[in-house]
């Protein structure tokens, strides 16, 4: 087995005992990137030299007594909507080519300080506007697991990179669910924190309100190791929680006694891949055997969430990408006049499903269609949080498949936009509500493709989310590898 | 005339904060282009914005200094349009729940006081600079043009009056009076000609005793006070033509050209106005609770109309009131350390606004290097008060402290002041003019009563000036009866 296989905690051991060095195992990752992404695209910029240098540092530190932590000389991908210091950031946009930031993401700075290594940045869908990393301006990500096959999206890079070991850990990005649709296209663990908790300082925004950067693993415990890092307030963010942080650990190892929880009625039925259905309804009754109280819960408003999360997301993003017009930074297409010069640049700079939502944010905030639209959306945001907040009168979290299905072929859904959207409808109703979720692999479906289970829980109830977590975990057994990784 | 000028005024203010609204970056004028930029001014990808608590409190001076209601939580927007020198091509403003709203200012114009209605002031940040080359520095035929992001993101606050104003006049004395108030606020430089306070005018006429408005046009352009007016009143006087003569007006936004002395059309066809505002995501709505308000109120310092209040309160007649208001910051400390030593308030007040102003503008001495003290004003209208002092020889005493000479009395006595109301002293001098003036006393006794006035004048001369009138007349009086 290679060094690019350990888990994040299994290396952290490693390199504490002696077995190997922080310099060894940003060796093995990078070795194994140079095998499989020809195939897989995972990233868009691989940093050799940097990767090297902050491994060399790892080792040097952690031989003269000076320990950063659990993450200390361990190899992470980064998102390229993630600002990184010098380090080409494009965001998978044409529009950004060649755009070095001035500065790190809060995220960024914070891995660092606590010893990460970044190898490089990962693939998206452009602008992580997208579920299956097919709308990169720079090509497609491909699945390890089956490379015919899309990872998701739209962290689809982060999650490939982790699934095929050319990375121990990610971050991503996951406004309607791109973090935890590929984490579970990609047999991994994909978790989106509560809205605030992670500051989102230096996060290209997509769209602010639901954007939140978290971690995609192999491990529920890498992923409490990485949010560990990254999360807490940040004055350079005004929506940061401010609060006290939650012990992530406090409820671990509890099981599930005489937990309620919550099926969510909405999320089954027809569009649902009967192997999908069947693993989350063995996972299920698994939990249940531990002793969880399971019941059904209906949450009517998420059949319209998908309408309303497509009219805010985009709104939001109609204002969030107006500052690229080739003024400042990035591509700048000549035109006689100023105004032609930003119209060139935005309409050769943007990809078609960016200029897509674009458009579709412009008319919902224009006069005359703000209330019916936009503020239509929000009023049904509102009422999804709402209801959210009854079924947790009865229930202590809620559960559901990730995604309706497995990962699907490269060029499936690339003609129909709905179909695409459709990928995120177990996922948006928790960015709506700023709520915390989780995937967890469960299984394999017939044709050997990953299944996620998803765990929804309370704002700021990450404790018992990751008490939840390591339980389906423990109970899931999921050890599977792609095909890619086996020697 | 039949047409009525209906106006109203924009005012745009940038806060003199140390720092930008929504980022670190020092405020400062006329330095190097874009030293004072960060990645959140520059609208850099990733970058938020964080509020300036400072700029939120000044907007609340302001608007409680508008007499202008208090949003207790108010809401930042996003207002879009693509300009080259707004950064992210929004600009984060307000929108249906600004900071301050529902007020009022007070304008004096030939004589007469009117409030004119503010609508809001609101809290939004300043665009960047663009400077055009070639072309004659305009955009339309200029080679290049150079940004300059300086000013982006510094606090800006707009003021919206209704449209309460009648006249080119009104409109400049209400631009003057918000002016002057930002400045005694101490929250923005206010120059024009720096544009850290800028003025746009929104125009229509409509026939005199309707209710509709009519056809608005909004001028902009006006760098002084005085263009301001000529603006306005050129644009009523081109509205008027054209409908006298039968036409129709366009809403439209006019520039005033200075030198031609005329509103010009802007050439560029009027983007679409709808600005898409919606909620700014990446803040929170801004809490003004009661108790920040009060703090903020507590530290204000006191405005023209409260401390005019004070004044008549104090009893000062309302005349002086308004000139002791409009009167130099050293004085008006003078008149409240006198009246904190116990010195009448009226009379304090009439030496300052009549007496010390005058000395001071006569002598050219600034009003803060008078060296009239509080105490010392206070004994000398309590010198005269007591008679001590004639009303003519308290203004060579006044002389004297304005120029450091001492306290009233101490100058009284070493320029040999001080009023003799001694009657003995003062028996022997009349004794002497009576004996002088036989036949004044003849004309006395034969009921010619004015005649006493020529017998004190005499008695004053004779006394070097110094003897109390009163005293001298009653003595008179009394010895012209007895015998
Ligand atoms: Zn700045």
């Amino acid at each position: 087995m290679s060094l690019a296989d350990l888990t994040i905690a299994e290396a952290a051991k490693g390199l504490r005992r002696g077995a190997f060095g922080a310099r060894e195992l940003v060796d093995a990752v990078l070795e194994r990137a140079a095998k499989t992404e020809a195939e897989l695209h995972a990233y868009l910029t691989i940093d050799h030299e940097g990767a090297r240098e902050a491994a060399a540092r790892a080792d040097e530190e952690l031989a003269s007594g000076v320990d950063r932590g659990p993450l200390h000389g361990i190899p992470v991908a980064l998102k390229d909507n993630l600002c990184t210091e010098g380090l080409e950031t494009t965001c998978a946009s044409q529009i950004l080519a060649g755009y070095h930031p001035p500065y790190d993401a809060t995220a960024v700075r914070k891995l660092r300080e606590a010893g990460a290594v970044p190898v490089g940045k990962t693939n998206l869908d452009e602008f992580a506007m997208g579920s299956s990393t097919e709308n990169s301006a720079y090509g497609p990500t491909r699945n390890p697991w089956d490379t015919d096959r899309v990872p998701g999206g739209s962290s689809g890079g982060s999650a490939a990179a982790v699934a095929a070991g050319s990375a121990l850990g990610a971050l991503g990005s996951d406004t309607g669910g791109s973090i935890r649709q590929p984490a579970a296209l990609c047999g991994l663990v994909g978790m989106k924190p509560t809205y605030g908790l992670v500051s989102r300082y230096g996060l290209v925004a997509f769209a602010s309100s639901l954007d939140q950067i978290g971690p995609i693993t192999r491990t529920v415990e890498d992923a409490i190791l990485l949010l560990e890092a990254i999360a807490g307030h940040d004055p350079a963010d005004a929506t940061s929680w401010a609060g006290d942080l939650p012990d992530f650990r406090s409820e671990l190892g509890r099981g599930v006694e005489g937990l309620r929880i919550g099926i969510v009625e909405e999320l089954s039925g027809d569009g649902y891949e009967p192997a999908v259905s069947a693993a989350v309804d063995a996972m299920v009754s698994s939990l249940e055997a531990e002793g969880a109280r399971v019941q059904e819960v209906s949450l009517p408003t998420f059949d319209v969430a998908l309408s309303a999360y497509y009219l805010i997301a985009p709104a939001e993003a109609s204002a969030n990408l107006a500052r690229f017009d080739g003024v400042r930074y990035g591509l700048r297409v000549p035109g006689a006049t100023t105004e032609e010069m930003m119209a060139r640049t935005r309409a050769e700079g943007f990809g078609p499903e960016v200029i897509r939502r674009i458009l579709l944010g412009t008319y919902a905030l224009s006069a005359g269609y703000y209330d019916a639209f936009y503020g239509q959306a929000h009023r049904v945001r509102t009422l999804i949080t709402r209801d959210f907040a009854r079924a947790y009168e009865q229930v202590d979290v809620l559960v559901s498949p990730t995604s309706p299905t497995v990962a699907f072929p490269v060029g499936a859904r690339t003609e129909d936009p709905l179909a695409m959207y459709l990928s995120d409808i177990c996922t948006i109703p928790s960015n709506l509500a700023g709520h915390p979720a989780i995937s967890i692999p469960i299984g394999l479906d017939p044709a050997g493709l990953p299944i996620g289970f998803q765990v929804m829980a309370p704002a700021l109830s990450e404790p018992l989310l990751f008490r939840v977590a390591a339980e389906v975990e423990r109970l899931a057994r999921f050890d599977a590898r792609p095909e890619v990784v086996t020697p | 005339m039949t047409w009525e000028p209906v106006i109203g005024i924009e005012v745009h203010v940038e806060l003199r904060t140390d720092s930008k609204m929504f980022c670190g970056c020092a405020v400062s004028f006329g330095e190097e282009p874009n030293v004072n930029v960060c990645p959140v001014c520059l609208g850099l990808p990733g970058s938020l914005p964080v509020p300036n608590r400072r700029a939120i409190e000044w907007i609340t001076e302001i608007g409680l200094a508008l007499n202008c209601q208090i949003s207790p939580v108010s809401v930042f927007h996003r207002k879009n349009y693509f300009y080259a020198d707004l950064p992210k091509n929004y600009q984060i403003s307000q929108y249906d729940v600004p900071v301050a709203h529902d007020g009022w200012l007070e304008i004096t114009v030939d004589g007469e006081t009117r409030r004119i209605g503010i609508e809001r002031a609101h809290m939004e940040e300043d665009t960047g600079k663009s400077i055009h080359l070639g072309g004659g520095g305009r955009i339309h035929s200029a080679e290049a043009t150079l940004l300059d992001f300086n000013r982006a993101g510094v606090p800006l606050v707009e003021v919206v009056s209704r449209p309460d104003l009648r006249s080119a006049v009104e409109a400049r004395v209400y631009a003057q009076e918000l002016r002057a108030l930002v400045a005694e606020l101490g929250v923005s430089d206010a120059r024009l000609e720096e544009g850290s306070i800028r003025f746009d005018a929104n125009v229509s006429v409509r026939r005199r005793g309707t209710d509709e408005f009519g056809t608005k046009v909004e001028i902009k352009n006006m760098n002084s006070f005085r263009s301001l007016e000529r603006a306005i009143d050129f644009e009523i006087r081109r509205q008027v033509d054209v409908l006298d003569g039968g036409g129709e007006l366009v809403q439209e936004t006019r520039h005033w050209d200075e030198e031609a002395g005329v509103t010009r059309g802007m050439r560029t066809k009027e983007g679409s106005s709808d600005y898409r505002y919606f909620t700014e995501p990446d803040l929170v709505p801004m809490v003004i609770d009661e108790a920040w308000q009060a703090e903020i109120r507590a530290a204000m310092p006191e405005l023209p109309a409260d401390r005019r209040a004070r004044y008549l309160s104090l009893g000062v007649d309302p005349q002086t009131a308004g000139a002791l208001v409009g009167a130099p910051p050293a004085f008006r400390r003078l008149f409240d350390e006198a009246v904190d030593a116990g010195a009448d308030a009226k009379a304090a007040a009439n030496w300052i606004t009549g007496e010390l102003v005058a000395w001071a503008r006569r002598e050219e001495v600034d009003p803060a290097e008078v060296a009239v003290t509080g105490a010392g004003l206070a004994e000398l209208v309590a010198m005269v008060a007591a008679a001590e002092l004639s009303a003519s020889a308290a203004k060579d005493v006044l002389d004297g402290m304005a120029r450091g000479e001492g306290s009233a009395r101490e100058v009284a006595e070493r320029r040999d002041l001080l009023q003799i109301t001694d009657r003995g002293a003062l028996e022997a001098v009349v004794d002497e003019v009576l004996a002088e003036h036989p036949d004044a006393v003849e004309r006395y006794r034969s009921g010619e009563a004015k005649v006493v006035g020529f017998l004190v004048g005499q008695v004053m001369r004779a006394s070097g000036g110094k003897a109390d009138p009163r005293v001298v007349n009653e003595l008179i009086r009394s010895k012209l009866d007895e015998t």
